[in-house]
């Protein structure tokens, strides 16, 4: 054990030296204005599935969550001034407390009421940010982006940067969760809660805590975004879009282990950028439409559990069907 | 102090109009095997989740060790010491069977502060003390009945529990399976814990018991040693029909 | 703020017209969710979907109301058919039914948008009727024709589903198998046939529905989001099962909505049942007639 756990490290390292070689080198600007939109679904699809795919909660609310975050950043730099990273930081709060609330108010009841109760929230966050002057109402604000930091030639290649290290930091909070006691106690209340319950796991609490980290990170996803488009307004920052594709992302890449939403995010997001520059952008929320309901039908493990069927060796016949 | 492990004070229960549980009072002592028995729908299975917590008693209280824990969910309950296996086993489906010892392990005894790989010890030495060891790593969805009921007890085990409750573990097996499973719970009361014990299985809990409560529509009828208990007219009413 | 007692007593009226529509619109989810336990957020997307064809009809020359009857047989197929596949793919095999079943619904709910777009494109759509544009004047107030013809056929349809509930041996059957399946399955009954026949039902119930709808006012391809809203917020509301629960807390909808569209604009109005729907959550989940 103690072996396998400095390559996951090693990768997470060699990743974000990755991301700052390409973001330092003369790559043409659109692979870094598509490589933020498609490592943001890293972000977000990772998030969603440790209350997804860990514990069985699925959240219909992505939009909600990352447009906060994305207004969270907003109203400090308008306010404020602030940095980048200190609206990252105070994104993760505003939306670590909102799915903290959220789990409150309705974890206690089936699984669906959350489900529903997050649509809720889009609605009543877009409402709100639509009625509120300051950070542009309906018709949105546009920003100005600070000064290009050095080393990095233009904005959005810090972006990309940031983005990169902020997916190799989700990745591996779901990681370590999916590993540790925290991970085992939530897929034992996915798969009977009275029994683990009686088991000794505080159910409420892990379920709560889900919410917690999945709701922060999703809003540590949206806080960059009104810096990477310098504008930001309510109708397109809490378009449903963004939940589809982040719970179509780990159920196409798989919701057992932290590497699905990944694959699933790059694959998807990745999909999306080609379909709409070739074909058409409504085209491509079709295309996700249609492979979430293929694979839930059908490959119900995603392409981790494609994967494992087609290299598992040929199991003798026998055992119950 | 002479006062019992677990004392259920005046406990009542109802679900809208029904009253499954009407003022049971029962004392149990450190040690001791209590057999539970009653005709279907007497209340048995509703007074258990009341004591492991996965109902809430709605008068009375349940007393364990001097504390009255009747407002305590159920996992603070476990781990007070408190455990059960369920009638219709549920084991964590997704995962292997040495795997659902170690989620009572890290949240109960353990508490998580210990290295995975002593708790995987410890799963595989309650696992061989039950006759699973050769299965540790097959999913759990994939056992027989007498070896889901045997990984409801091991788990129940791994909570190091000082009250098991055992809810029908029993319920058809054949003798000689039977027989495995009360060499199972003679072993771990020997080792000193308090085994109350519901069973339709009469020979089973006639033999193990050492006080025998019966309960009908609700309410306890009758309370002795097996013996008292055979013999009582109103058990044998109530299993025979009114 | 001038109060307004004339205003309150409009939106008031209006709300209960508002309200009874609504508590139209969310019959099918009382049966579908309420009674079946079928995580159906796909409801108010079939309603759509039926408020679309509507309109296509219309574009024939048919009388909405006349084309909302027309659609019913072949909405209740397509009922069998979605409650059919549910079935097979998801609720037979057991295992993490919750979560491969909201998502499959949620991604059809999306896939019907999306395809409406596609063929229908982003503008609203309208139909056109005598009833619509018209209003009665009764007793100082100018009520609007088409929510009269709503709120009848709203009363109709609740009333007609309750009966058939209590009344006829299948509607029983259909209770009954909310309640106890393992039981009626012993009564010689097949409780997939007879759930099959509800979620039909109710598919049937929400084409009229969406015709309604587009009798109400005009409809675009994501009308339906706004539509979970209101529609699980009245079937939360009511308890679930409920069906004259549905009526009262379609009418708490409706009158919520309504008074705060008067007293504080159209911007607010959709996250009345929105916030309606958390607070019921929070404060008393089995809502007012809870089974």
């Amino acid at each position: 054990m103690r072996r396998r756990v400095p390559r996951f490290w090693i990768g997470a390292a060699a990743t974000v030296v990755l991301a700052a070689i390409l973001s330092l080198s003369r790559i043409n600007e659109y692979f870094f204005f598509a490589g933020y939109a498609v490592l943001q679904f890293v972000v977000l699809a990772t998030a969603w599935n440790i209350l997804g795919g860990y514990a069985g909660y699925v959240n219909f609310g992505t939009a909600a969550f990352f447009g906060i975050g994305a207004y969270t950043s907003v109203f400090l730099f308008t306010a404020l001034g602030a940095p980048l990273l200190v609206q990252i930081v105070a994104a993760a709060v505003v939306t670590g407390l909102l799915g903290f609330g959220t789990g409150l108010l309705t974890l206690r009841l089936r699984g669906i009421f959350y489900s529903i109760a997050t649509v809720a929230i889009i609605y009543i966050a877009e409402t709100l940010m639509v009625n509120w002057r300051y950070v542009g109402g309906a018709t949105g604000l546009q920003l100005l982006r600070p000064t290009v930091m050095f080393p990095f030639a233009t904005y959005t290649r810090m972006l990309f940067f940031i983005m990169a290290v902020l997916a190799v930091v989700a990745v591996s909070i779901a990681r370590y969760i999916e590993v540790s006691w925290i991970g085992r106690g939530l897929r034992a209340l996915r798969d009977t809660e009275e029994g683990a319950e009686s088991s000794g796991v505080p159910t409420l609490r892990l379920k709560l805590l889900a919410c917690t980290v999945s709701g922060a990170l999703m809003g540590v996803a949206g806080a960059p975004l009104p810096m990477y488009l310098s504008f930001l307004e309510p109708a397109s920052t809490f378009s449903l879009n963004y939940s589809v594709v982040a719970l179509a992302a780990a159920i196409i890449g798989g919701t057992s282990n932290w590497v699905g939403p990944a694959i699933g995010a790059i694959l998807l997001a990745s999909m999306q950028q080609i379909v709409t520059v070739t074909i058409s952008s409504e085209m491509n929320v079709l295309v996700v439409g249609v492979m979430l309901v293929v694979f839930v039908v059908a490959a119900p493990d995603g392409v981790l559990g494609l994967i494992k069927k087609l290299t598992r060796p040929r199991a003798t016949a026998g055992g119950a069907p | 102090m002479s006062a019992g492990l677990l004392r259920v004070e005046q406990v009542s229960k109802h679900f809208g109009g029904f009253r499954a549980l009407s003022d049971v009072s029962i004392e149990i002592e450190q040690g001791e095997r209590l057999g539970l028995i009653g005709p279907n729908g007497s209340g048995k299975t509703t007074l258990i989740s009341c004591i492991s917590g996965s109902l809430r008693n709605d008068g009375g209280s349940i007393v364990f060790d001097g504390e009255d824990i009747s407002a305590l969910p159920a996992y603070k309950r476990t781990r007070l010491g408190i455990a059960r296996s369920f009638q219709i086993p549920r084991p964590f489906a997704s995962m292997s069977v040495l795997q659902n010892l170690l989620v009572p392990l890290e949240y109960v005894a353990h508490r998580r502060l210990l290295h995975i790989e002593d708790t995987r010890a410890e799963a595989m030495q309650i696992l061989e003390g039950m006759g699973l060891a050769d299965k540790a790593d097959s999913p759990s969805n994939r056992l027989t009945q007498v070896e889901l009921r045997k990984l409801e007890l091991a788990r129940a085990m791994a909570a190091r529990p000082r009250l098991l409750i055992s809810d029908e573990a029993m319920a058809g097996l054949s003798s000689t399976e039977v027989e495995e499973v009360l060499a199972i719970l003679r072993k771990l009361n020997d080792a000193g814990i308090t085994i109350i014990m519901i069973e339709h299985i009469m020979k089973a809990v006639m033999g193990f018991s050492q006080r025998v409560i019966c309960l009908d529509a609700g309410r306890i009828i009758c309370e002795g040693t097996p013996e008292a208990i055979v013999n009582d007219p109103e058990v044998q009413k109530a299993y025979l029909g009114a | 703020m001038t109060f307004s007692f004339d205003l309150l007593y409009e939106a008031i009226v209006f709300g209960i017209l508002l309200g009874g529509f609504y508590a139209a619109v969310s019959i099918g989810l009382s049966v579908a969710f309420g009674l079946l336990d079928v995580p159906y957020v796909a409801h108010p997307a079939i309603m759509v979907l039926g408020a679309y064809c509507t309109y296509v009809l219309g574009g024939y020359g048919w009388d909405p109301v006349l084309a909302g009857l027309a659609l019913m047989p072949p909405f209740f197929l397509l009922g069998i058919g979605i409650y059919r596949f549910y079935y097979e793919t998801f609720e037979k095999r057991g295992t993490d039914t919750g979560v491969r079943g909201l998502a499959f619904f949620f991604g059809v709910a999306f896939i019907v948008e999306i395809c409406l777009v596609l063929k229908f494109g982003v503008d609203q759509r309208l139909v056109d009727a005598s009833y619509i544009g018209n209003s009665l004047k009764l007793g100082g107030m100018r009520l609007p024709l088409r929510m009269l013809v709503a709120f009848g056929i709203a009363l109709a349809l609740t009333a007609g589903l309750t009966l058939y509930l209590s009344k006829t041996f299948t509607g029983r059957a259909i209770k009954a198998v909310a309640q106890d399946e393992a039981a009626l399955r012993l009564m010689g009954a097949d409780p997939v046939r007879i759930k099959q026949w509800a979620f039909g039902i109710a598919t049937a119930v929400t084409a009229l529905a969406g015709a309604m709808l587009i009798i109400i006012g005009p409809v675009e391809p994501m009308t339906d989001r706004i539509y979970i809203g209101r529609t699980f917020c009245v079937v939360v509301l009511a308890g679930l099962g409920s069906m004259t629960g549905t009526l009262v807390a379609g009418l708490i909808l409706g009158i919520s909505e309504s008074i705060v569209l008067t007293n504080f604009g159209a911007s607010w109005a959709p996250a009345v049942a929105f916030g309606l729907l958390l607070v019921v959550l929070g404060i008393r989940p089995q809502g007012l007639f809870g089974r």
